[in-house]
């Protein structure tokens, strides 16, 4: 359900209108939580950390962004807090090496397989595994722009980089996913 | 210039070939090279697949009900949360 929310009434504190806000972007931020830290319990804090902040800090929305995608940014921020709160001391966010030859090498000719192959539980949790193998750098400019399929524009306005940084990544993610997929689209057991 | 060198000039413009953003020249251009190349077809057409798998398992993921419970609680609008409460677009 996608409601229009009125950003006067909930810098009014309107409840109804914020219950109306949760309700049209919970299923968006707790699916891009799950995909981004691959666990329910993160994924949950960052959904209900989220809109705790989104309420604290509505006033300061400017509307320079869409009100989607603030809230996508913050959630982000959210998940990347969360993640780098699981690294040991000194570890930052991994980070994309540029140099890695992203020159694809499996060509195998899965595209066609049947339907039942590739929407089958075992393949849900095998596209999270290979998108949780995407360093948090390339798997933010993923999930935004394919999954959630924001504009390369949105994507870099809810992760503070530029158009070109968003291009560059999303081309990498792509390729790497489907250097994975095609490695495991490929074992004999899949051929029907 | 080897086929595997030509192929690889095209990488850097393959994702926005794919999302119908690259320029009508080098578009041309490189269907010009996937007609005479599988291996380039391949990985066009298996990437065209990765993200279509993305999104479509995507749009099936729900928030778990006694996750939106415990939301809905936290963030003190648990009378809600029965939904009915809630306007939708339609109201």
């Amino acid at each position: 359900m996608q409601a229009d929310i009125d950003i006067d009434k909930l810098i009014q504190r309107d409840r109804k209108e914020y219950a109306a806000l949760v309700d049209s972007y919970s299923d968006k931020v707790y699916r891009l939580a799950l995909r981004m830290t691959g666990d329910e319990q993160d994924a949950e804090d960052v959904l209900q950390e989220t809109f705790i902040k989104v309420f604290k800090y509505i006033d300061g929305f400017k509307g320079l962004s869409s009100l989607s995608t603030w809230i996508y940014r913050i959630a982000m921020n959210e998940a990347l807090m969360l993640l780098r709160k699981h690294r040991p001391e000194g570890y930052s966010l991994d980070e994309e090496n540029e140099d890695e030859d992203i020159t694809p090498r499996q060509i195998a000719s899965w595209g066609a397989l049947p339907e039942k192959a590739l929407v089958s539980s075992e393949t849900a949790h095998h596209l999270q595994v290979a998108v949780m193998r995407l360093p948090e750098t390339l798997r933010s400019v993923f999930l935004l722009r394919d999954t959630e399929q924001f504009s390369v524009k949105e994507t870099a306005e809810a992760l503070g980089i530029s158009e070109g940084a968003v291009k560059v990544r999303l081309l990498r993610a792509r390729l790497k996913l489907r250097e994975y997929l095609s490695v495991y689209f490929s074992e004999p057991s899949l051929e029907m | 210039m080897s086929h595997q060198h030509e192929c690889h000039k095209y990488l850097p413009g393959l994702s926005e070939y794919i999302d119908g953003e690259l320029s009508p020249e080098l578009c041309a251009e490189l269907e010009r090279h996937m007609a005479g190349c599988e291996r380039c077809r391949i990985v066009v057409n298996t990437t065209r697949k990765t993200i279509d798998l993305y999104q479509t398992s995507s749009d099936q993921q729900k928030t778990p009900s006694d996750v939106r419970e415990r939301l809905f609680k936290r963030l003190n609008l648990g009378d809600f949360l029965s939904g009915a409460n809630v306007k939708s677009k339609h109201e």
